[in-house]
């Protein structure tokens, strides 16, 4: 099976924000970028029906600047056969750009399955996944917890409000991973090695505008300091009659 | 004028909180553009739904009936409200942040080769073009967005806009065109856990619990507190810290690798507040932290704390907020 893992570089989840100059964006300085945490999930499922299968063919693609290829590189060491940067030069994407971008480049690639991360932590956006498998016309389950292949139609199993649900969805498809899916395996030092032979190509992206404008980046609003009460009686009151919430 | 199209998430037969808010925040914005709102609403037999959405505030029900579509197929299902939506030409197009509207609102975006906007806490009008907020980066920052072109849609996160009422929707019945052999992925088995118990992001109270409880066996206690605000209100949540320890199930995970929780009554029983614990509950109505530790982070997102050991504090306030939801 010819599987692709999408994945994303993104800021770590405990850095701080600052906004940029031009206040549409985030300033970089200082901040550490690494692999989305959802796509380890999707990267850690194609190795493992690659083992399960005995066969295929794993390329990780993502789609930004050239220092995504750390992240590329990450995927190699962790058992990917090759690598594709999606080069934009890391211009801001919106669901609708990435998804066209990304179905555009899949056309010039062999693709039965396309394995993605939930969403992205730096946007939360988590639109990529269903809108790419609507352009190709691929079935897709979203935020899969548990994954079965049987012949050529996957158990997905996801959660929903109050209960799960069981969704069959047949290849090709695009199976965006939750977390409880998997435990992604770190790379072994022999990976790591492995990896620098390893091709990782670069592929000038698809032009395509986002179909929306980045008006502004906002802090939140500075929240009044809470109080600290001295009581359950007190608490419950303002509960009651400041907060009125019971 | 402008049309606004809010697409029902009806899984379990009814319309729920999330759509609901998500019709009021469409008449809302309706009033600014003077616009008009449209609810569609999907499935198999669609007569209890109709029935909630005609009391929704929106001016016109239509119901995209196919026996095709009794058990949810997101291509199936985008494949007939796109359909629909071209006799309407939205200008935007709003679900709620529920795991349907999360799985079948880019489907509808990707037809349309629209810009999308998920999870927003905001909708703009602006010179003409609509856009929303949203929180990024954790929830350490939101950003605004505007779309360049129609339509735009938008994903509504649950528990941030209004709900309003209205009467005398005109009801539309629209025979689906859709055959079961068209579906790609559909929905096998419904797996409803326990139906006394609120689903996490429906839950208007939240009593969430981390490694203060020292230990699984002691949540009888955050169970007891839960329990005292009635039956349906409240639900438990539990930190990274301890589901990943297996104290507590993934689905009762509040944060960043679990879900995104805006209740009107957020409870963090010795939880510390990593920042992945805050990007899952800081847009809470109103935060009470109870905390040994009077330096841990989650006091500065706390509206109310209690500076004490949850073992002591936990009896004494189920006590009164049992007397308090009483009277």
């Amino acid at each position: 099976m010819e599987i692709i893992v999408c994945v994303k570089r993104v800021p770590a989840t405990d850095s701080k924000v600052k906004i940029a100059a031009d206040g549409r964006g985030l300033d970089p300085a200082g901040v550490e970028f690494l692999m989305n945490p959802y796509d380890e999930y999707a990267m850690e499922q194609a190795i493992q029906l690659r083992e399960k299968a005995g066969a295929g063919t794993i390329t990780v693609v993502s789609l930004g600047g050239a220092d995504a290829q750390k992240e590329l590189r990450q995927c190699l060491a962790m058992g990917a056969d090759k690598a594709v940067l999606l080069d934009d030069g890391g211009k801001p994407n919106d669901g609708c750009s990435t998804a066209r971008i990304v179905a555009a480049w899949l056309k010039t690639v062999p693709h039965e399955l396309v394995l993605c991360g939930r969403q992205a932590v730096d946007n939360d956006e988590g639109q990529f996944p269903s809108r790419l498998a609507t352009l190709l016309g691929f079935a897709c389950a979203t935020e899969v917890v548990a994954l079965t292949l049987d012949g050529k139609v996957f158990r997905a199993e996801r959660d929903i409000e109050g209960g799960r649900e069981v969704v069959a969805c047949p290849l090709p498809a695009v199976i965006s991973c939750n977390k409880g899916l998997n435990e992604p395996r770190s790379p072994s030092l022999k990976g790591i090695m492995a990896a620098k032979k390893k091709p990782l190509d670069t592929v000038a992206a698809t032009a395509v505008e986002p179909a929306l404008e980045f008006v502004s980046l906002m802090l939140p609003p500075e929240k009044p300091p809470g109080r600290i009460v001295g009581s359950v009686q007190e608490l419950v009151a303002a509960l009651r009659n400041e907060a009125k919430v019971i | 004028m402008s049309k606004i199209v809010v697409v029902a998430d009806a899984r379990s037969g009814r319309i729920k909180k999330p759509t609901l808010e998500a019709v009021g925040a469409a008449v809302d914005l309706a009033a600014k553009c003077n616009g008009s709102v449209v609810a569609f609403v999907a499935g198999a037999d669609n007569a209890p739904a109709v029935a909630d959405l005609q009391k929704s505030g929106a001016a016109q029900v239509v119901s995209l009936r196919s026996p095709a579509l009794a058990s949810y197929s997101g291509d199936g299902y985008a494949k007939v409200i796109h359909a629909e939506l071209g006799k309407h030409a939205p200008s935007v197009v709003l679900m709620p942040h529920t795991a349907m509207g999360r799985d079948l609102a880019p489907r509808i975006a990707a037809l349309l080769d629209a810009g999308m906007v998920s999870d927003a806490t905001a909708l703009h009008f602006e010179g003409g073009r609509f856009g929303a907020t949203k929180p990024v980066y954790a929830g350490k920052a939101y950003r605004k967005y505007l779309a360049r072109r129609a339509p735009f849609v938008a994903t509504l996160r649950p528990n941030v806009f209004e709900i309003r009422s209205g009467g005398g929707a005109t009801t539309t019945e629209v025979a689906a065109s859709i055959g079961a052999g068209e579906l790609l992925a559909v929905v096998k088995e419904l797996a409803q856990g326990s139906t006394d118990r609120v689903p996490l992001q429906e839950a208007r109270v939240i009593v969430a619990a981390g490694r203060g409880m020292r230990g699984p066996e002691h949540f009888g206690l955050i169970e007891d507190l839960t329990a005292a605000f009635g039956p349906g209100v409240g639900a438990i949540g539990a930190s990274r810290a301890i589901v990943d320890a297996g104290w507590r199930p993934h689905r009762e995970q509040v944060g960043q690798t679990g879900k995104v929780v805006s209740p009107q009554l957020y409870f963090a029983i010795g939880i510390s507040g990593a920042i992945q614990h805050l990007a899952g509950m800081r847009t809470a109505r109103c935060i009470v932290a109870i905390n040994k530790d009077a330096n841990a982070p989650i006091f500065k997102v706390a509206h109310y704390g209690i500076v004490g050991d949850a073992f002591e504090v936990l009896p004494a306030l189920t006590a009164a907020i049992k007397a308090a939801v009483a009277h």
